[in-house]
């Protein structure tokens, strides 16, 4: 088999699984601060109880994504050598960047978050899981600079045939780093918000709990319609520089081959690679000139300008693109309803919608992934964009069967890691929140 | 001083601290393989859970600072050491689980198994971290294009396995000093038996792993003695080996645990002096990655020399305050 391909999804495995766990902590570590914040203004002993019970779960996640995020900052070296040592002088920074400024953070103030209730003031408490998001939000910036990095390089010159930083800040905060932090970041809200608020539907659901419940639900619906409606306008500005400093994968997303102005805006369809259209298109007349730039004269660069080797594949993209923009939307009318069920006191009589937020839940780590396979998989065939080819990146002592091996080995690792957490939180939900206590 | 000494050294320092702290969980884990009781098991298990994964973290920031710093050094170890590494990283893994889930479910069966994977995944991860060691302290064989030759099995010579149990032997001292600062009754009396157990086996095999070094490689002795940063480690670990004993008979708990931690230093100081200026070196001589040919730009080396410092005092600051709060 070929290595190449093999290290690609080796790599797409490890990250996907890992991408799971981290946004739904980042999340959620934002909602556990509101809580101890309200516990500490209010002094109600609900607030604290809200909190407890979702940190013990948040234990569980942070568990797993801590487990598969070490995995993540080995595999560049083991399979990506050449990789590796092409951007060694910029891509190494925010990694080590992120365990002193973020990962040390998050840790050690975790520790007092499960296990140093009793032994610290409530003040000293809050502070701690503010200490635990910020870590976490730190962690995602650092991280998504280096990733950036690779989609759109900057403060950089190739000196003996590596890319050497040449200014740390036009590196750090390169064309793409502040739309992309802060849209995954957001992403992470949302995927929180609707994880506690799906979990708090279930108890309703089942007519348990119900003022833990109503109260919970309420301030994560609140918080998911904030962070859903401003993912929205996070995501076009996304878009609108993807299409400045990538015009390819731009016009990957929309399936445009020609360059035109009043390009149309495709909801769905099905790229027809060899005729260059997109069959059983839906499309709006000249919005993605207009959305791009507020005026139907933009003229959007298609595929066709490019060399045919340069592009990335257009299915998986394309349509990765479509599910995360379409869930996007689904997710601020869902928060909405939610809202306003929940402010005239209806919410947990409307059984239909407490099914739905339950069947939510996956929906938004859904989303993050696809946001992310349409992001990378749009950067092929380049792993650094215009200067380093994935083909040209991997390890060159390590062969198809060792990468084979451990694929088998995590893949199957991972299927149990999932088991164990489902298993986990499942089993905490059923407790309910009057057994849970610090990590347990 | 250059900055690529600078960083070798600063390097050395994000080991030393991983071993020394992440050390003691790796430790615990192990010696809890002797204990029968359960609320012995718990107590062990309890004693690490806040902080293991702060610990951690200085083996992750270490990994991030050696590709950041040295990315052909990072290049060539990890992919080199592919087998290993993967193995390493199931251990890792195994150990984060079993730490975080064992006391998620009350029933027997369950926190056995957890405690097991916790004990035989810890061996795991601290033997293959002293092997790695070893095999950068003897050498390895690698090509003119900075990359490894060998094979998993090149891995598991003579004195990178010697260096292995020694650091095994290293790290259940380590484990069991920490557990006289935590622990009370019996458990705190077992305790001290496996301080004496594991400081003696220790020194036999420290010895072993001399005797072996000298009869593969005896040039490796001759350049420890020629360096000052040699003999400093010398008079460290001697230093160590010979306090340790005195403060656990007169219950000077915290400083066995210093005496513990000084062994684990010198250990690095030991690789370090040896290799210096190599950061692996190689079987052919010219082929070795030095602190010159592998590391990363001036610019870069500046940017993360200034990030150490601002950021590792911050750290070294609310560490020792969190370690405060849970303070037996």
């Amino acid at each position: 088999m070929d290595p190449v391909l093999l290290a690609r999804i080796q790599f797409a495995v490890t990250i996907g699984f890992h991408y799971i766990f981290p946004p739904i902590t980042i999340g959620m570590t934002a909602l556990i601060s509101i809580f101890l914040g309200l516990h500490l203004k209010t002094d109600d002993k609900l607030y604290e109880k809200i909190a407890q019970f979702w940190i013990s779960i948040f234990v569980v996640i942070f568990s797993v994504g801590v487990a598969t995020g070490i995995v993540m900052e080995f595999q560049f070296g083991t399979n990506w050598e050449k990789y590796s040592r092409f951007v060694g002088d910029i891509f190494g920074a925010p990694l080590a960047a992120e365990g002193i400024f973020a990962f040390f953070l998050e840790s050690t103030f975790l520790g007092v978050l499960v296990f140093g209730k009793e032994r610290v003031s409530k003040r000293t408490y809050f502070i701690s899981s503010l200490m635990v998001m910020i870590g976490s939000t730190l962690s995602a910036f650092w991280i998504i600079a280096a990733n950036s990095w690779q989609q759109t390089p900057a403060g950089y010159a190739i000196v003996n045939g590596r890319a050497e930083l040449t200014d740390f800040f036009a590196a750090i905060f390169n064309a793409s780093t502040i739309p992309r932090f802060t849209h995954a970041v957001v992403g992470g809200w949302v995927a929180g918000g609707f994880f506690i608020a799906g979990l708090s539907a279930y108890f309703l659901y089942k007519k348990q709990h119900i003022i833990f419940a109503k109260k919970s639900i309420k301030i994560a619906l609140i918080f998911t319609l904030v962070t859903s409606i401003l993912q929205i306008e996070l995501g076009h500005i996304h878009a609108v520089q993807v299409t400045h400093t990538q015009p390819e994968k731009m016009a990957t997303f929309e399936a445009l081959y020609e360059t035109t102005t009043h390009a149309p805006m495709v909801i769905m369809g099905i790229p027809n690679v060899e005729e260059q259209t997109v069959d059983y298109e839906i499309s709006i007349p000249s919005l993605l000139s207009i959305m791009i730039d507020f005026d139907p004269n933009f003229e959007v660069k298609g595929l066709n300008e490019f060399k045919k080797e340069d592009l990335p594949p257009m299915m998986i993209p394309f349509f990765s693109y479509r599910v995360m923009v379409g869930l996007g939307f689904y997710f601020m009318m869902i928060a909405l309803i939610g809202v306003i069920l929940s402010w005239k006191d209806k919410i947990a009589e409307t059984r239909w919608f407490l099914w739905l937020l339950i069947v939510t839940i996956p929906l938004p780590i859904i989303a993050n992934e696809m946001g992310w396979i349409a992001a990378e998989v749009g950067r092929q065939p380049w792993v650094v964009y215009h200067e380093l080819r994935t083909a040209d990146a991997i390890s060159t002592v390590v062969s198809a069967g060792e990468i084979l091996f451990s694929l088998i080995l995590f893949s199957a690792l991972y299927i149990v890691l999932f088991g164990l957490f489902v298993f986990l939180v499942s089993k905490k939900m059923k407790k309910g929140p009057e057994a849970a206590q610090g990590g347990y | 001083m250059d900055l690529n000494i600078t960083w070798f050294i600063l390097i050395g320092v994000l080991l030393v601290g991983y071993a020394i702290l992440d050390g003691f969980d790796l430790g615990v884990a192990i010696l809890q393989l002797f204990t029968n009781r359960e609320e012995d098991k718990k107590a062990i298990h309890d004693a690490i859970a806040p902080f293991w994964d702060g610990n951690e973290v200085w083996l992750i920031t270490g990994g991030g600072a050696v590709f950041a710093a040295f990315p052909h050094v990072y290049a060539t170890v990890f992919s080199g050491f592919y087998l290993a590494i993967m193995l390493l990283l199931v251990g890792l893994i195994f150990r984060a689980i079993s730490i975080e889930f064992r006391n998620q479910v009350d029933n027997d069966a369950w926190k056995t198994f957890w405690d097991k994977a916790f004990s035989f995944s810890s061996l795991v991860v601290a033997l293959l971290l002293g092997v790695a060691l070893g095999n950068i302290f003897i050498g390895i064989p690698l090509d003119g294009q900075m990359n490894y030759t060998g094979s998993f099995f090149t891995l598991l010579r003579p004195v990178p396995l010697f260096v292995g149990l020694t650091g095994v032997l290293m790290f259940c001292t380590q484990g069991a000093a920490y557990l006289l600062l935590k622990t009370d009754g019996p458990l705190y009396k077992s305790a001290r038996g496996w301080v004496k157990k594991s400081w003696m086996l220790f020194i036999v095999f420290m010895i072993l792993t001399t005797v072996v070094t000298a009869i593969v490689d005896v040039s490796k002795i001759g350049t420890l003695f020629s360096s000052t940063a040699g003999y400093l480690a010398i008079i460290l670990l001697l230093a160590g080996i010979v306090l340790l004993p005195i403060f656990l008979k007169k219950e000077q708990n915290f400083r066995v645990f210093l005496s513990s931690s000084t062994i684990i230093a010198s250990m690095f100081l030991i690789v370090g002096a040896t290799i210096f200026p190599n950061m692996v070196p190689a079987q052919i001589p010219e082929y070795s990655l030095t602190i010159y040919n592998s590391s990363s730009s001036q610019l870069t080396l500046t940017v993360m020399l200034i990030f150490a410092l601002i950021g590792m005092p911050i750290v070294i600051g609310y560490t020792t305050f969190v370690y405060r709060v849970f303070r037996k």
